[in-house]
């Protein structure tokens, strides 16, 4: 039984939202929201991706196993940039030399 | 009462000893048929050969080592061959013994018998592991006959990517490669284990091997590539001078470490995973029981592998990462013991009011039990801040990983090796070498290995090839029980070689033993089952008082 | 998940599974076997997302320890040359889908028609990022013993450009490997050999395909879009 076959105005929409994040995510650059800016900046990626994903990659109305696996990827991913920080970001805290 | 089907499955022609006329082995002949070959049975006996090569490598290393260390003066090699040894020896023992390993031989062997299929999901891809594996053994094994590396098998930074001069591009590609082989095993295993149970299957009547090796697959997948971008960025430091750890250039060579750690302490939840899957195996069917608290059991064993990746800052404590940094890793280091406690508790529990016999399988997996236990609780004492600070790069830690490497994973791949050999090969050992040379193993590795706990803790430091003199009599003792350590992994060698030719046919199931890889012929056909299994029981369904009589899965 | 071989005798049926056109042996229907390809190729991908993750983290971590000097090295990349080559590969990524829809729908020719136009697009892509990398050269800002930046703190701004290079060229190789990988699909889609039970190959160089555009969407902004204002 063969996957599930998406309409073709679905892959255009998505291609046309695509296009729109970018010009979003490049005219904001130009625009001073002080620390926001990378904030923005990740929101839209983050926005484009899961686009790319769901529908490019064709994960809606999939197996529920893939999701799991992908949130799984990017729960350690996670885990490796909040533990590096929490190293770097406590470094000089306890007025230790070095530490 | 021994299950039923020695009489294997209908179909199959036997020989006039019992055994199956047509088997995987004899199947087809020649090199063309082993180094091409799909089926996951002899992919698995590649592993056997390819790894037992790099164990022996690893293990010529340690005997170096060890006689260098029998007297204090650095007499037997200068201090820069010293480092290269020490260094191989990691390398060769953690890249290309242990992590590929139980899973490559024995996951690869039994994983589609467990769950009643015919191969695994990716049987190309499974060979193509092995030509990895193989490749990147190649590439390590050129550095080592051009003088090795002397980094220490951490290869930190800046030493490694701006002082040294040793083969270190080389090796740090063998080890890329064979990171490739390894992630490829895992991704096969998750998906075969996800998408090709058996009919009635289903996760909670998987043997613990299989959650076993099922838990160790994730950390392969999420854990080896940044190992392998640690080894990239270390290759472009070193031959193109693109320096992101080079504290000239702003950069911080303890980031390294980070990503280095990031695998390599998961990587050594890989190594003790798959064997803790052969131990649950060895104490249900030596005790003739269930394992006690199953659940528990298959829970703990995705908790230590996602536990296991929270942790990788207890090898950094001292090299200059934050006090808090410390604290946190500290207490997630000790979290990451009770998923490892509950299944020592569980497998004691197995043993209670069990059925005990002594063959050689349980004889390791007793071993197993209570080397584990103290490599186990040293590493606790390692995750308090106050002791590693005192203990680290000294003997202590040495003796702590080695417990759990040699003493646990070793001793579960040695017993497992023991308890599916007939299965694998169709022939049995001779018994009395086989439990002699486990109780040699098991005498040796103590007498080798308790000494340096107490070495390190006085203060001897790893990887020096001198020492002062009062340490003397301790690194004798460790020296004369490599001796018989080394021993006891040679007889088994010849034994096995020997059982290969002349030992006795084995039957379908020689231990009596459930589970569906005894429910076809010793050696299985090449497509594993004549018919297909379909699971209607539990695991481990031994006879009990309270049970009633034995069930056997259904075929 | 049931298994139509329920009691069924392998050894007769072995032959008439190998028959079945594209249905491996050890599978027991086109479904088991398409499910098995997409959560393998899944699972792959997920190693990437780790692979390119370490980069990512040592970039955030000297990104945020450096914030000017980066700042300061973002601004010397064309931003229009990268807002085209980001339109330039999320085109790719709708020719790819729109290639696997023809795989899916049993239009082989149609497929390989959309799969040439992804590497059209991919090989645009490559040129004009080989054309960025020239001007670097250039302007000296490839690390190493001939690097040289005009302005504050250039010994940190060699940290930028590093993982510039090993970030953008790490994504290149993996698109140069796409693009083989686009070409034999291509190549084979053309001939047939793709059927709506069985195109799982074809799948998978999507999905990888797709992949490779997410990293980009996330390196865009990040070595790109740094305080433009």
């Amino acid at each position: 039984m063969p996957a599930h076959v998406q309409p073709l105005k679905v892959y255009f929409g998505v291609f046309l939202a695509l296009m729109a994040f970018t010009a979003l995510t490049v005219f904001a650059a130009f625009v001073n929201l002080g620390p926001a800016n990378t904030f923005v900046a990740l929101a839209i990626a983050v926005a484009k991706a899961t686009l790319v994903i769901l529908y490019f990659m064709h994960v809606k109305g999939n197996t529920k196993l893939v999701p799991v696996v992908i949130l799984s990827g990017l729960f350690f991913l996670f885990i490796l940039f909040l533990l590096l920080a929490a190293d770097y970001g406590t470094r000089g805290w306890l007025g230790v030399p070095g530490r | 009462m021994t299950a039923t089907p020695s009489a294997a499955p209908a179909a199959g022609e036997t020989t006039s000893e019992g055994g199956p006329r047509t088997h995987y082995l004899n199947a087809a002949y020649g090199l063309k048929s082993w180094l091409l070959t799909r089926d996951h049975k002899r992919i698995a006996l590649l592993y056997l050969v390819s790894i037992s090569v790099f164990f022996a490598l690893g293990g010529l290393m340690a005997v170096l080592i060890r006689m260098e260390l029998a007297t204090p003066e650095g007499d037997l090699f200068q201090p820069d061959i010293y480092n290269r040894l020490f260094t191989m020896h990691g390398v060769l023992m953690i890249f290309f013994f242990l992590i590929p390993g139980i899973p490559a031989v024995l996951g690869n062997f039994l994983i589609p018998l467990m769950i009643g299929a015919r191969d695994l999901a990716f049987p190309r891809i499974n060979l193509l592991s092995w030509y990895l594996y193989s490749i990147g053994g190649l590439f390590t094994l050129w550095a080592l006959l051009h003088g090795g590396v002397d980094t220490g098998w951490t290869f930190y930074t800046p030493l490694s990517t701006n002082y040294v001069t040793t083969s270190v591009l080389t090796v740090g590609v063998g080890i890329f490669i064979a990171g490739f082989s390894s992630i490829l095993t895992g991704l096969n295993f998750v998906v075969t284990i996800h998408r090709m149970r058996a009919p009635g299957l289903t996760w909670f009547r998987l043997p613990l091997f299989v959650w076993g090796h099922y838990a160790t697959s994730i950390i392969q997948i999420l854990g080896t590539p940044v190992v392998a971008i640690a080894i990239l960025l270390i290759a472009a430091e070193r031959a193109l001078h693109i320096g992101v750890f080079d504290p000239k250039l702003g950069g911080d060579p303890v980031l390294f470490q980070h990503l280095f750690w990031f695998y390599s302490h998961p990587a050594v939840y890989i190594m003790i995973l798959p064997s803790m899957g052969v131990i649950s195996e060895l104490v249900a069917t030596f005790s003739r029981k269930p394992i006690f608290g199953y659940r528990f059991v298959a829970f703990a064993s995705i908790g230590i592998a996602v536990l296991g990746f929270l942790v990788w800052g207890h090898h950094m404590f001292v090299a200059g990462q934050s006090i808090y940094a410390g604290v946190i890793f500290s207490v997630l280091s000790m979290l990451v013991a009770v998923p490892s406690a509950i299944k020592v508790f569980n497998w004691t529990a197995t043993l209670y009011k069990g059925s005990i016999s002594w063959d050689t399988p349980m004889l390791y997996a007793l071993g197993f039990i209570g080397l584990f236990t103290i490599g186990g609780l040293t590493g606790v004492m390692l995750a308090t801040l106050g002791i590693d600070a005192h203990v680290h790069d000294t003997y202590f830690i040495i003796a702590h990983f080695h417990y759990i490497m040699v003493g646990g994973a070793i001793m579960g791949y040695l017993g497992g090796l023991h308890f599916w050999w007939p299965k694998i090969t169709g022939r049995m050992y001779p018994v009395f070498w086989s439990k002699l040379s486990a109780l040699v193993v098991f005498i040796g590795f103590n007498v080798t290995f308790f000494p340096q706990f107490i070495l390190g803790y006085l203060g001897m430091p790893r990887r020096y090839h001198s020492y002062p003199p009062e340490f003397q009599v301790l690194n004798v003792m460790s020296s004369a029980g490599a001796t018989v350590l080394g021993l006891g992994y040679l007889i088994p060698l010849v034994y096995f070689i020997w059982s290969m030719r002349y030992g006795p046919k084995a039957p379908a199931n020689p231990w009596g033993a459930t589970g569906l890889e005894w429910q076809t012929t010793s050696p299985p056909p090449v497509e594993n089952f004549l018919t297909q299994p379909v699971v209607t029981a539990p695991p481990y369904t031994y006879a009990s008082p309270k049970r009633g009589p034995e069930v056997t899965v259904g075929v | 998940m049931a298994s139509d071989a329920h009691g069924a005798s392998l050894g007769s049926d072995a032959a008439a599974h190998g028959a079945a056109a594209g249905l491996a042996h050890h599978f027991d229907s086109y479904e088991q076997q398409r499910d098995s390809a997409a959560l393998g190729m899944w699972t792959f991908l997920v190693t990437e997302i780790l692979f390119f993750g370490g980069l990512f983290a040592a970039y955030g971590l000297y990104r945020s320890l450096y914030p000017e000097v980066f700042r300061a090295s973002s601004h010397t990349l064309s931003i229009q040359l990268g807002t085209f080559n980001t339109v330039v590969l999320i085109a790719s990524s709708l020719t790819m889908a729109l290639a696997v829809r023809g795989g899916q729908t049993g239009r082989g020719k149609l497929a390989a028609v959309f799969l040439a136009l992804t590497l059209v697009l991919g090989s645009t892509f490559l040129v004009v990022k080989g054309f960025e990398y020239h001007e670097k050269f250039v302007e000296h800002h490839v690390p190493g013993a001939s690097f040289h930046f005009e302005g504050p703190d250039a010994t940190h701004a060699q940290l930028f450009f590093s993982l510039y290079f090993l970030m953008t060229g790490l994504h290149a190789l993996h698109m140069v490997i796409g693009i083989v990988l686009v070409g034999y699909v291509a190549k084979r889609a053309w001939g047939g050999a793709y059927t709506p039970e069985n195109h799982n190959f074809l799948e998978g160089t999507g999905l990888y395909w797709h992949f490779v555009d997410l990293v980009w969407i996330f390196l865009f902004p990040l070595l790109y879009l740094i305080g433009r204002h």
